[in-house]
């Protein structure tokens, strides 16, 4: 214990996924059992029919005339949503932004021709710069696409820079969309469930892919004392194999304990682990071994792909943000799916139900061997 | 609080068919195109690992370069391996592996070609072949961004979250492509941890 750094609190936020356009919203959702994943026949995106949860075909998310793609509408409302429970500026000179996704807007390759200005169209920096522009940030954004973990990362790098003083607020902000593109090859990896995915269950046979957009606000201001904070992150690589998870679990358990070792806390005192569970077989034995490894086998475990599918980079950012949501209202959300021990055993929990959470940890773990954890504290 | 207190023990940069390491010209194959380069390259240095022939050309770029920047001047053992690793950015992100696996996707969709459509797969490769199980992090960036380096840098050196860090831009689209990579270390020796050092050695082509 004992560290006196900045405290990093959380002072807004926002998930805008085909479940609700607000944090409230998909809150209760899930309270209510209800799953963004649905079957469907989507020619435009598969031959076959799948298990994914999407937004409606042509669903928009900015109003008027513009030329925002679906991916940075989702961002643009997601922020949007989010500072309108603020009072920051995000032209002040100590306003932050960083964003996070794994593909931006690779879709266009689908339905436009292959040139250079198409090139330089779907380049994360030019979503980026639309993105400042639109509510001029003065800051140049930071992009991280670091694969599955790059939600995770992104909340840890803005603690980060909060804390040396780079920012006094920062928002860091993510989504990615569900593309033919990702979608063939999620298939060509046979890594896809024809059914709604079954987190660390027995007869888990892979995962669902989702589309959403999530924004977490950070601000260092002691006004905001009392709210949830971030005190820890821990990041870490397998150097074992770039598709394939760990064997041992070992280095998604040491980013836990790296992550528990920053925010000062023990084991014993952490009340939730919102975990990555993509309901891979291969991921969440992994996972579960890397829970055991950090000595977390007793705590309650929550995984939330059930309800929205894998969102890639912006997973990270909507799962913290529901693990801060259950702090705040005392209420552990369950794993959808999940029915029999099919992993190292776990304290994984099935259904809605009360408890008091003072710390929780969120893991996710990626392609390249990337593992994250970060550390939530009420 | 870190002035003056790191430095780049080795660096390298392959850019226009040639390779440099510590500003010295150590490779050059004028006229080929970037594969056959980076194939070269391979060959030249006598490098014998047969998952280099599996890589996306993003891959290949970065593992040459940092092969050669670790060769004869790096003893890994001097550090836990947890506490090595790399900070990474680029412009274009994977979309050399992107255009070239959806072209793939009308005949059969390939898991081989899919796996490098995420840029941070090169930081992967390059773990894998040195133990390397640290913090690593990849970020888009407009241009090589010496400030944003050095301050990521500094900060996981300055609270002991690495004690050796791989950094800089690997970058490849089409024919165009760049890997700067420099090894910094807290060491007596070296040139200093500097953004205009930074800069000075990725322009040296």
């Amino acid at each position: 214990m004992g560290t006196n750094k900045t405290d990093v609190f959380i002072i807004a936020d926002n998930i805008c996924s085909p479940l609700g356009r607000t944090t409230q919203q998909n809150f209760e959702q899930i309270k209510n059992g209800i799953s963004g994943v649905q079957k469907h026949d989507r020619p435009d995106l598969s031959d076959v029919p799948i298990a994914a949860s999407l937004f409606k075909n042509n669903e928009f998310f900015v109003p008027g005339t513009h030329s925002y793609t679906k991916f940075e509408q989702l961002l643009i409302a997601s922020i949007t949503n989010a500072l309108s429970h603020t009072d920051i500026k995000a032209d002040d000179p100590k306003t932050g932004l960083i964003i996070s996704s794994t593909k931006g807007n690779i879709s266009l390759l689908e339905t436009e021709e292959n040139n250079s200005a198409l090139q330089k169209r779907i380049g994360l920096n030019t979503s980026a710069q639309l993105i400042a522009g639109h509510f001029g940030f003065i800051n140049q954004p930071i992009i991280i696409s670091n694969a599955c973990i790059s939600g995770v990362m992104a909340i840890v790098t803005g603690m980060r820079l909060i804390q040396s003083g780079q920012y006094d607020q920062i928002v860091i902000t993510g989504a990615d969309v569900i593309s033919k593109f990702v979608l063939s090859g999620f298939q060509s990896f046979q890594a896809l469930s024809t059914e709604r995915c079954k987190p660390f269950d027995k007869n888990r046979k892979g995962l669902n892919l989702g589309e959403g957009a999530a924004t977490v606000i950070l601000s260092g201001d002691e006004k905001y004392q009392g709210n949830i904070r971030v005190t820890g992150g821990g990041i870490t690589n397998d150097a074992n194999h770039i598709s394939g998870p760990s064997r041992t679990g070992q280095e998604l358990g040491d980013a836990i304990i790296k992550a528990m070792n920053n925010a000062g806390v023990k084991a014993e005192d952490i009340g939730l682990i919102s975990a990555h569970g993509t309901a891979t077989p291969y991921n969440d034995e992994m996972e579960a071994k890397a829970i055991m490894l950090a000595g977390l086998q007793k705590a309650p475990v929550s995984g939330l792909k059930g309800f929205y599918g894998h969102t890639l980079g912006a997973a990270g950012l909507i799962e913290t943000i529901l693990a801060k949501q259950s702090m705040e209202q005392n209420t552990l959300l369950p794993t959808l799916g999940f029915q029999e021990t099919g992993t190292a055993p776990l304290n994984i929990i099935n259904a809605v139900s009360n408890a008091a959470i003072k710390h929780c940890v969120k893991t996710a773990s990626g392609f390249g061997g990337c593992n994250g954890a970060l550390v939530l504290s009420k | 609080m870190s002035a003056g207190k790191y430095h780049i023990t080795s660096s390298c940069i392959i850019s226009g068919n040639t390779v440099y390491k510590n500003e010295v010209q150590v490779f050059g194959q004028p006229g080929t195109n970037p594969g056959d380069f980076l194939l070269a390259v391979y060959q030249h240095f006598e490098l014998n690992y047969p998952k280099f022939y599996k890589m996306d050309s993003l891959s290949k770029l970065g593992w040459l370069a940092s092969e050669v920047l670790l060769k004869d001047c790096f003893d890994k053992n001097k550090y836990e391996h947890e506490a090595i690793g790399l900070v990474l950015t680029n412009a274009n992100s994977s979309l050399d592996a992107d255009l070239k696996y959806w072209d793939s996707v009308h005949d059969m969709a390939s898991p081989s070609l899919f796996v490098y459509t995420l840029p941070n797969i090169v930081i992967g490769e390059i773990c894998i072949r040195n133990g390397f199980k640290g913090e690593d992090a990849l970020y888009i960036t407009p241009q090589f961004d010496a400030v944003f380096l050095q301050q990521q840098v500094n900060y996981l050196l300055d609270n002991d979250i690495l004690n050796a860090c791989i950094c800089g831009w690997v970058d490849m689209i089409g024919g165009d492509y760049k890997a700067a990579l420099f090894l910094v270390e807290e060491d007596e020796d070296g040139i200093e941890f500097e953004i205009e050092e930074l800069n000075r050695i990725f322009n040296i082509t």
